[in-house]
């Protein structure tokens, strides 16, 4: 197949396997085969791609001209290649495990849970190919229309009003910041497409980079920079599969990886370190780190304690963007993967406690590893590579990023570092000592076995992902150095 | 001087003012349409009364006469009045169906009848 | 022969049928006749805009009396767009039309509807396409008194007094543009609006001529419901039958908005208009109060229709901003915006339509649970509630790049806050009705779906003509933007 109709099919695949989930809507293994046929199908388009962007080629494809301006524009570049491998390949996962979930906890509408994942998959692989900004919002905002019927899957009052946050908070900063920016920056510049070395140059104010670089970091709300940040935990309320895919999959990481984005290839960090008080960005990533890992370590829900987690990891990646050396961009990138297996280990274990147990909070897990070794040793890993212990892969990205801090020396970063590694520790080894070390409350003594063996096997498989991404990263650092060789 | 010369738009202001009044502070739904025809007879006078030029005589061709007053805006008026009784006869249609829909034309009543 | 008296056939057509609708009484048949008369117009105006694409003006003497003494039809690109739009809206709705005025107008009156229908659209289409300033007030005049009778012909009777509240308003609006008229005449002795212009250019300015556009301007802003002169309107749309409502939506206040337009830049000039009283920060003033003051009175409303006819407001807030720039892009996003929000709003309005046929309902609350019971409505009416939103691939969203991207390259700042945050709220009404219909609560609900209805096959099809129109007009750009650019740049560097 040529490039030009694989990124077609990457786009449309999952809007095709759509049809036919609705078509078997009454038979619901079929409608499973189809999801799971339609993700193995997406792999194999975006993996075709995945050589020719190592050869140096870069596919493009125009597919819609509305004026001379906004263009319906996709452009392979390797770090979208990398983003768009990581969510085809975890939808994958994603599907076998939303299987066994879904119908362990019997719940409703599942056809409709299908279809929306399928459309958030297939936005998210619209994010990853844009080649300018106008492409970007687009499938920025249609991520976030098409999961809000996944977080309000439940329909009570309850969940009505936590849909209306996170649609809320999304839209909102999307329209009022992330939209203007863009026109801004098309006002500014008269192009909004994605380019090597930048768009904007000396010429442009230092004031007005620096306002723009904040309006759109506030803009991409779903990069949940602090104080923007209150609808991931909000939408924890969603099945848990769903979760995975907010904070694992899809949406979080299309906010970073925005983010990242937008730094490398509208701004340019060449022209961003010339302009010294874009540490800004710096200071609020890092006071995000801390203050993230804090409240994580105060919840004793563990969902919600993920989710805060989730917050600190994100700025992780925005504080190594804000960096701008070449080797802590190289560890942003970096850890944008190994979070995206972690965290969706870390989440689909917590589903699968959720699933033979029915719990959700932290102090009520005493003793659950002997009774389900095999979802808290995959847990275990999981926190290994949060805290960022080798060898799981959250290590290498957080070898990346601390060098870069100390090449340039800075201080504020490695301290943040330094310090959210602690807490990081603090607050996911207690809950793998108590699981395994803890005698169980005796009122329910071993009565629970593991989830169902879909559930394991994915939550072992993602932990698997995790140790061998730390033994083999040869693809994904060669992706990001033909990205920092072109674009830095 | 200036005022005398000028008497005619001074009535059409002043009746135009009279409508208007009717129309803001009348509750008879009735009474609305009287200030409405009041108001746009005042627009009418206007019109025709801007016409007229001093010492000019209908505007009919013959030899003696060689001033006319200007025809078109009393032909414009007439249209203008034919507009004008259009809207009255539509007004006053409603205010029937109105009065046998709510049994009133009392426009305080209505407001309440409208919640 | 035809061709050259396309201009005239244009009006005369929809005025010959009206009485002939009378005459015919039968309600199939008006039916018939109301879509075929439309259709009629609307192949006339795109022909016409064909032509003035590659003619630029076409005139057009009325009787063979030439101007400035005979009426002439003067069409240019801006005229040849208008009638695009209003005829292509008439012709949609009156196909829809039908089922919904068998299921909302008592059966002895349905005649009368085909009949004030194609009156309102015979003054709407004159008050475009005249050149004449006393024809436009008698075309007004013509296009409200059948919009008065034609809202006081629903089965509810609070129509009425909405009809006698706008028929109060619409009077005192039209006769100021008569005051405007008579004054303009005084000073210049003609009522031709290309002569008047230009002997305008050689007079110098009086207080008659600003007397005049001072009442022009206020006249103007009644029939268009420019906040804060919108008072009729909500009560008008929404007590109205609702094809009325969604025929109203659509045209009238976009033709009266083309008269300012009309006025302020090829009668008076901008310079005039705008530089010499400071008239454009007004009407921004003004336009930023319709969008702040639309947008928020919206989010409380329970009926839909009613919620629907404060959103107008907003939008004609937005293309009054457009225009007021006074830039070649701000008012080219005037008019997309116009094009644009004639098809969004009037599919909107359809969609409820729709919903009251079914559940004879257009309360939010009790239509909670509606996605459920019937998902297509649900669909349409959600994929024209994105594109007034302003979500990209909509036709919303181009009209709203581009009246941002004028407000930037105007340097106004402000402006851009102001559409943002009404974007936002616009978010929260149309994700209110969103939210209601999607999820099910039984406690609120008192409705039933009734689903013994015959479904309205015609209302379902112009509705979905309306929702590809949104998505289309959303990608492929050229009919709606390049015309208006080109509309634009004419009228600035005129």
């Amino acid at each position: 197949m040529n490039n030009q109709l694989l990124i077609i099919s990457s786009l449309f695949i999952p809007i095709f396997g759509i049809i036919f989930i609705l078509f078997f809507k009454k038979h619901s293994n079929l409608r499973e085969v189809s999801t799971l046929i339609t993700s193995v199908a997406l792999i194999y388009c975006i993996y075709s791609l995945l050589p020719q962007v190592l050869d140096g080629l870069r596919p493009e494809l125009e597919l819609l001209r509305i004026t001379n301006n906004l263009i319906l524009h996709f452009h392979v570049e390797p770090l979208g290649m990398l983003f768009a491998c990581i969510a085809s390949f975890l939808w994958l996962i994603n599907s076998i495990y939303s299987i066994g979930y879904m119908r362990a906890n019997n719940e409703k509408n599942q056809t409709r849970f299908y279809v929306f994942f399928a459309l958030a998959i297939a936005s998210t692989i619209g994010i990853a190919f844009s080649a300018n900004l106008f492409t970007l919002f687009i499938f920025y905002e249609f991520l976030t229309l098409s999961t809000y019927p996944l977080v309000t899957h439940k329909g009570s009052e309850k969940v009505k009003r936590a849909g209306r946050v996170y649609l809320g908070v999304l839209l909102t900063t999307s329209i009022c910041l992330f939209l203007p920016a863009i026109i801004w920056t098309y006002s500014l510049t008269g192009s909004i497409e994605f380019t090597n070395n930048g768009i904007f140059n000396r010429s442009h104010q230092p004031l007005i980079i620096v306002s723009l670089l904040l309006i759109f970091a506030y803009g991409i709300g779903k990069a949940a920079l602090m104080p923007i940040h209150y609808w991931l935990p909000s939408a924890m309320v969603a099945p848990t599969p769903v979760s995975a895919l907010l904070h694992a999959v899809a949406v979080v990481k299309a906010g970073v990886f925005s983010i990242v984005k937008i730094v490398i290839y509208i701004f340019s960090p060449t022209l961003l370190s010339e302009v010294t008080s874009v540490n800004f960005l710096l200071y609020l990533s890092g006071i995000t780190i801390i203050f993230a890992s804090i409240i994580a370590l105060r919840s004793d829900n563990l969902k919600r304690r993920l989710a805060y987690s989730t917050i600190s990891q994100l700025s992780y990646v925005i504080l190594a963007t804000a960096l701008l050396a070449s080797i802590s961009i190289m560890g942003a990138i970096l850890h944008i993967l190994a979070h995206a297996f972690g965290k969706i280990t870390l989440f689909f274990a917590a589903g699968s406690i959720y699933t033979a147990t029915k719990k959700t909070e932290v102090s009520q897990l005493n003793g659950i590893g002997r009774a389900m070794p095999w979802t808290m040793l995959a847990f275990a890993v999981g926190s290994l590579s949060m805290i960022g212990i080798p060898p799981t892969a959250g290590f290498l990205s957080k070898w990346f990023i601390l060098q870069g801090a100390i090449d340039i020396q800075s201080w504020f970063a490695i301290s943040v570092i330094v310090i959210s590694t602690l807490l990081n520790a603090a607050y996911f080894l207690p809950i793998i000592y108590v699981a395994f070390f803890r005698d169980p409350d005796t009122k329910d003594g071993y009565l629970y076995n593991e989830a169902p063996i879909l559930i394991v096997l994915t939550v072992l498989s993602t932990a698997l992902v995790s140790i061998i991404l730390f033994f083999f990263p040869q693809i994904p650092i060669e992706l990001i150095s033909l990205l920092i060789g072109e674009g830095l | 001087m200036s005022f005398l010369s000028s008497f005619n738009y001074w009535a059409v202001i002043i009746l135009m003012m009279i409508g208007f009044y009717i129309i803001i502070a009348n509750n008879n739904l009735l009474k609305k349409i009287i200030g409405i025809n009041i108001f746009q007879t005042s627009i009418f006078i206007m019109f025709i009364s801007m016409g007229k030029v001093v010492d000019g005589t209908a505007p009919i061709l013959n030899e003696i006469n060689t001033l006319y007053s200007s025809p078109l805006p009393h032909v414009l008026i007439l249209t203008a009045i034919v507009v004008g009784i259009s809207t009255t006869a539509l007004g006053l249609a409603i205010i029937i169906r109105i009065h046998s829909a709510f049994g009133t034309i009392d426009d305080d009543v209505l407001k309440k009848e409208m919640e | 022969m035809i061709s050259s008296n396309l201009p005239a056939l244009q009006v005369v057509l929809p005025l010959l049928a009206a009485p002939l609708c009378i005459i015919l009484h039968n309600r199939k048949l008006t039916w018939i006749l109301t879509i075929t008369t439309c259709i009629t117009c609307f192949v006339i105006s795109c022909s016409l805009l064909n032509r003035v694409l590659i003619e630029n003006t076409i005139t057009y003497s009325m009787g063979g009396w030439l101007a400035p003494w005979g009426i002439e039809y003067y069409i240019d690109k801006l005229t040849a767009y208008m009638l695009l739009i209003i005829s292509a809206v008439a012709t949609l709705v009156s196909i829809g039309a039908k089922e919904s005025i068998e299921n909302e107008i008592a059966s002895d009156r349905i005649y009368l509807f085909y009949t004030t229908f194609l009156l309102n659209l015979t003054g709407l289409l004159g008050v475009i396409i005249t050149g004449d300033a006393f024809n436009l007030f008698v075309f007004i005049e013509i296009a409200s008194l059948s919009s008065y009778a034609i809202i006081s012909l629903g089965k509810d009777k609070r129509s009425l007094y909405s009809a006698f509240k706008y028929l109060i308003f619409g009077t005192i609006g039209a006769s100021f543009i008569l005051i405007s008229v008579g004054l303009l005449y005084a000073v210049t002795g003609t009522l031709n609006i290309s002569d008047l212009s230009q002997q305008l250019a050689h007079t110098e300015n009086s207080a008659t001529i600003t007397t005049a556009f001072v009442f022009f301007i206020i006249g103007i802003g009644i029939k268009a419901a420019i906040f804060p002169l919108h008072l009729w309107l909500p009560d008008a749309y929404t007590h109205s039958p609702s094809i009325v409502s969604t025929f109203l939506a659509g045209t009238t206040t976009k033709v009266f908005i083309y008269v300012l337009i009309r006025f302020i830049y090829s009668l008076y000039g901008y310079e005039y208009s705008f530089y010499l009283e400071s008239f454009n920060y007004l009407l921004m003033i003004v336009a930023c109060g319709a969008i702040v003051y639309g947008s928020i009175l919206a989010i409380k409303q329970d009926s839909i229709k009613r919620l629907l006819a404060y959103s107008s407001i907003s939008q004609i807030g937005y293309m009054i901003l457009g225009l007021a720039l006074i830039t070649e892009l701000g008012l080219a996003a005037c008019l997309t915006n116009m094009f644009n929000h004639a098809f969004i709003k009037t599919g909107l309005f359809l969609a409820v339509a729709v919903i009251i046929y079914y559940y004879q309902s257009d309360s939010i609350k009790q239509l909670s649970g509606m996605a459920k019971t019937s998902p297509l409505i649900f669909i349409l009416f959600l994929i024209s509630g994105l594109s007034i939103i302003g979500v990209p691939l909509t036709s919303g969203f181009i009209s709203k790049w581009y009246l941002i991207k004028a407000s930037i390259d105007a340097g106004y700042w402000f402006f851009v806050l102001v559409i943002v945050f009404s974007s936002v709220l616009a978010i929260i009404y149309i994700g209110r009705i969103i939210e209601s219909a999607y999820f099910k609560s039984e406690e609120n609900r008192i409705l039933i779906y009734d689903e013994n209805r015959k479904t309205p096959y015609l209302l379902f099809f112009s509705l979905l003509i309306f929702t590809f129109i949104n998505i289309y007009f959303g990608i492929e750009t050229t009919l709606n933007v390049d015309i208006a650019m080109q509309i634009s740049s004419d009228l600035i560097n005129k």
